[in-house]
This record gives C-alpha cells, sequence and structure tokens, in this order.
C-alpha cells in the first residue's frame, strides 16, 4: 500500500516526453497548474483535459501509473469534495436533516476535484518521465539567475535530488517496520484517530532514527567521492535546448493562448 | 613506493555522557603502522569493534588520526588543501548499498565522481563506459538502482568509484549485507579489477574465505594489529585466529584437525583441491 505513490518516481522508457529538456517540463508544469486556475467555464476544463490526455499519450507512460499516485491523496480529494459541497451558501438542492447541498456547492465540489486531479497528473506526468538528477538539474539551470541574490541554488537542487532519491527506500523501511511491530503486536488500524496517530509513534522513532543514519552514511560517502557543492562542478548530462525543446515551448504557450481565449470569449 | 602508508596511527574517540560531560576516551586504532605496496590485493580482517572500519576510514581522509600520520600516494592527510587529491586517489566504498548510491539511474550515479572532479562532459561518459564494463554493469546503465540486487548495487558503487580514476580502492565491508551469491559476485569484480588493471585493493573484512585471494593480510584486534602475512601464513595459526575470535576457513580447520590426529598435512591449507593433493601425497 506505501509503495503506491507515485510522485517522484521515474517511469523509466522511451518518448518524447521522456527526451525533452526538464526546463520545459518545469515551465510546462508551473504553467499548466496557473492555467487550471485561470478561468472557470466547461470549455476550459475540457481544453485542460485534452491537453493532459494528449501529453498522457506521447509520454508512453501507462495511464494506471498515475492514477495509483492519485489513490494516496484521496483523503485530501474527499476532504475537499466534502467542505465544498455542504459549507458553500446558495441555492439548495437537497436538504438532509442539517446538511444542505447548493447548487454553488455541488459545481465548486465538481470542479474543485476535477482541477485537483489535473493538478495530480499533471505534475506526476513531470516526475514519471523526468529522472529526478534531471529534473534537478533544469531546476539548477533555470533558477540559476536567483544566485545573485544568494539563493543557494545548488544546494537546494541537491537536497531535492537527494529526497527524491530516497523516498522508495525510506516507503520499503516504513513499510518493513510496520510489518515488524505488527508481528509484535502492535495495531495500527483500529481505534478513533488519536489512538492511530499515537500507534504511529513507535513506528516514526525508528525510521526517523534510520534516517539520520542513513543521512550520515550518504554525506561521507558523497565527501569520498570529492563532492565539495557546486563550484567547479562539471555535468555527465549538460542542458542544451533542441529544436523539440523550442517545439514544446510554442505547444504550451499555444495551449496557454486557447485557454485564455476561451475563458474570455465563453 | 607505497600507496598508503601509516606511522604510529591513534585515533580516539570522545565518549560523552547525556549531558555532555566527557564520559572516557576510546582508542579505536592503537599504534598502527604499515605500508601497503601499489598493486597488491590487501585484506584487512578482525571482529567487529576491532578498529578496522576507523583505520580504513583514515585512508581517504575522512578521518584525520588523532596521533601519527598518514600518507596517501605521498600526501600526508592532513593537509587540507590535499584531501580532494587524496579522496580522488583512494576511493571508498562502504557497507550500506543504499546508502551510497547518489544517482537515480545506475549511469548518472557513476558519473558524479567525475562530475565533482570537474572533468569535461565527454571524458565523463567514456569513463562511465569503461567503469561500467570493468564491473560488469553496463547493460544495466540505465535501470533505476532501486531495482538492482544488492551484490549489483555494490558494483555500480565500485564502478562510480573506478570512474574517479583512483590508484587505490578501500572497500569497507562492502559484503557484509548481501547473500553468498551477491558476496561472491562483488569479491570476483574486485580481483578482476586488481588483476586486470592492477588497482591497489584494500579490502576490509570479517569473512575468511574472502581473504584466500589477498596478497597480504591484516589481521586487526583491540585497535592493533595482531598478526600480519600472507593468507597462508596467517591460516596455518589456526589456534591464534580462533583466539582472536575468527572463523577460519572450513578446509583449513579440518586439514588442521587432521594434522593434530597425527596425518602429516602441511600447515596453511587454504583451498579444497590442496588438501584434495596434500592426501593424495600422503600414501
Amino acid at each position: 500500500m506505501l509503495r503506491d505513490i507515485t510522485l517522484g518516481q521515474y517511469y523509466q522508457t522511451e518518448s518524447v516526453i521522456h527526451r525533452l529538456d526538464p526546463r520545459v517540463k518545469l515551465a510546462g508544469t508551473l504553467l499548466y497548474i496557473i492555467s487550471l486556475f485561470l478561468f472557470e467555464n466547461i470549455a476550459g476544463y475540457v481544453l485542460a483535459a485534452l491537453f493532459l490526455a494528449l501529453v498522457i499519450g506521447l509520454s508512453h507512460v501507462p495511464f494506471k501509473f498515475m492514477v495509483r499516485g492519485m489513490k494516496a491523496i484521496l483523503f485530501l480529494l474527499l476532504i475537499t469534495v466534502v467542505f465544498n459541497l455542504f459549507l458553500t451558501p446558495g441555492e439548495t438542492l437537497v436538504s438532509l436533516w442539517k446538511l444542505t447541498i447548493t447548487r454553488e456547492g455541488l459545481h465548486n465540489a465538481v470542479f474543485m476535484a476535477l482541477r485537483l486531479c489535473y493538478l495530480i497528473i499533471g505534475s506526476s506526468i513531470m516526475t514519471l518521465t523526468t529522472t529526478p538528477n534531471h529534473l534537478t538539474d533544469g531546476m539548477e539551470k533555470g533558477l540559476r539567475p536567483l544566485k545573485v541574490l544568494k539563493v543557494p541554488v545548488h544546494e537546494v537542487a541537491m537536497i531535492m535530488s537527494i529526497a527524491l532519491r530516497f523516498i522508495p527506500i525510506l516507503l520499503e523501511e516504513t513499510d518493513k517496520i510496520m510489518k515488524a511491530q505488527i508481528a509484535r503486536g502492535a495495531d495500527f488500524e483500529s481505534g478513533n484517530l488519536i489512538r492511530r496517530a499515537k500507534a504511529m509513534v513507535p513506528l516514526l522513532v525508528p525510521l526517523f532514527i534510520s534516517a539520520f543514519r542513513r543521512a550520515n552514511d550518504l554525506a561521507m560517502a558523497m565527501e569520498a567521492r570529492c563532492y565539495h557543492g557546486g563550484e567547479g562542478r562539471t555535468k555527465m548530462k549538460p542542458l542544451v535546448y533542441q529544436r523539440r525543446d523550442r517545439l514544446a515551448y510554442l505547444c504550451i504557450l499555444l495551449y496557454l493562448g486557447c485557454k485564455v481565449a476561451v475563458g474570455v470569449l465563453l | 613506493m607505497s600507496i598508503v602508508k601509516t606511522e604510529n596511527v591513534i585515533y580516539e574517540y570522545v565518549k560523552r555522557d547525556e549531558e555532555g560531560n566527557v564520559d572516557g576516551v576510546i582508542r579505536a586504532v592503537n599504534d598502527v603502522s604499515l605500508g601497503i605496496r601499489q598493486g597488491d590485493f590487501i585484506a584487512i580482517v578482525g571482529h567487529n569493534g576491532s578498529g578496522k572500519s576507523t583505520l580504513a576510514k583514515h585512508m581517504n581522509a575522512i578521518l584525520q588520526p588523532t596521533q601519527g600520520t598518514v600518507w596517501v600516494d605521498g600526501m600526508d592527510t592532513r593537509q587540507e588543501e590535499r584531501v580532494w587529491d587524496i579522496r580522488q586517489r583512494a576511493g571508498m566504498v562502504f557497507q550500506n548499498p543504499d546508502n551510497q548510491i547518489i544517482g537515480q539511474v545506475v549511469e548518472e550515479d557513476v558519473g558524479f565522481g567525475p562530475e565533482n572532479l570537474g572533468v569535461p562532459t565527454e571524458e565523463i561518459w567514456k569513463r562511465v563506459e569503461e567503469s561500467l564494463r570493468a564491473v560488469g554493469m553496463y547493460q544495466f546503465r540505465s535501470h533505476s538502482p532501486n531495482r538492482l540486487s544488492g551484490g549489483q548495487k555494490q558494483r555500480v558503487s565500485i564502478a562510480g568509484v573506478l570512474a574517479m580514476r583512483p590508484r587505490c580502492i578501500v572497500l569497507d565491508e562492502p559484503t557484509a549485507m548481501l547473500d553468498p551469491s551477491g558476496r561472491g559476485e562483488v569479491i570476483r569484480a574486485v580481483r578482476e579489477l586488481n588483476q586486470a588493471e592492477r588497482v591497489t585493493v584494500i579490502l576490509i573484512t570479517h569473512y575468511m574465505e574472502e581473504v584466500i585471494h589477498a596478497d597480504h593480510v591484516y589481521v586487526m584486534d583491540k585497535g592493533q594489529i595482531a598478526m600480519e602475512g600472507t593468507p597462508r601464513e596467517i591460516f596455518s595459526q589456526v589456534e591464534k585466529l580462533q583466539k582472536l575470535r575468527l572463523d577460519v576457513p572450513q578446509v583449513t580447520l579440518l586439514a588442521h584437525e587432521l594434522q593434530q590426529r597425527g596425518l602429516g598435512l602441511p600447515d596453511g591449507i587454504l583451498t579444497t583441491q590442496e588438501l584434495v593433493q596434500a592426501l593424495k601425497e600422503l600414501k
């Protein structure tokens, strides 16, 4: 169950999207997310869905991989829907006991859920088609101008890439500790929310200790391989924009233009 | 000339209690002097807490000696400005394969060292390919390290060190977390490197079977070198090894027991073939 989160998991295959420059994918994802919140109309959502479907098709990543990532945020999605559904004032549609569903509430709930789904799938396409190293390379190079403002761009990029690399390892470890605790009679499943949260303590303590130990080991291994910050470092895979990257930028801008046009006109 | 040389090296840990007061001093390495020749296969063995890993960490300047001196390729490890040169010359492979792989793809991880050294891009690719071929992992270059077995991950780690073109590789219990087949895989790769590329290998281990092929063996106990010599010299002293709480390969033990019962076998038999040969000659 814990291995289901696909965010930060690279899916190995050959596709146009995989080969794109990570800066394009980063900028594209950001623009796509912004576009989701720009206008609210059905045509706009259809357009966003079409664009998403096109990118999914081009990426050659099985759709079920992206849906699997959704399961993890199902709870968040549910809360959003419930809050929007019951707490939006407006014209009453159905009234049950103290709960009322309004037309505006229904509208908000459906569109909020759609937005969140698009957002998660959109950003998981980026992480599924880009290796974390590549992704952080993109961030590092794309954000380089911020170095003038003393933002530690290289360091942040390195931290991100290491965090992403260790997500699956720590998940596996959590699974292992959980099983070990269950084998000795720990109960993670029953009881109310507070009891369940309390049951997590014996899980988190060993996990934290192990994470610190790993961090220490990794730091030593990195130093042993002469890592000393971003200065004087060369790149194995330096980023250079290709023709397809310029084309991709054009596509994204085209989509954005259509989205704005649809939003303004309809 | 020695690639690694230590002279009267002492390393002390300061133990502190919960308030941070000094509780005592533990001497992990106590007056160790040794010289390792370029191109040799050296094994350092000892049971847990014998100081062998602490000593290993001196060999690429991760630790500095409390007293005494360590030279790597003629450079004193206490010269801070040479620290990156030293680490490039003496690469290090650690115990846990998961905690030393930085890249999300095998080839990116192998390229990490050369990137840090500022090697030009084309040269990095050349080195990555050579290193991966040297450990037999080239066909896995675009895989995620998470899907590899323990032995394969350790071979990737070795390739990562090789790509920095070191003169010496220190392996700190590289097989401790592996299953027997993974262990064999790693040791074969290491021996191959030593023989084909003439890279000096310093293998820290507590598995005595891995020691048999070494040119020279150091046995450590309580921070000191308790025994040294060729594997044959070491294994001919079965009682002494047992006193140091170290295992002896089964064949050696069998030959030793037979010898004790009055069979005229030579000392220090290391392999099954040797024992068979020696038994045949008895008749």
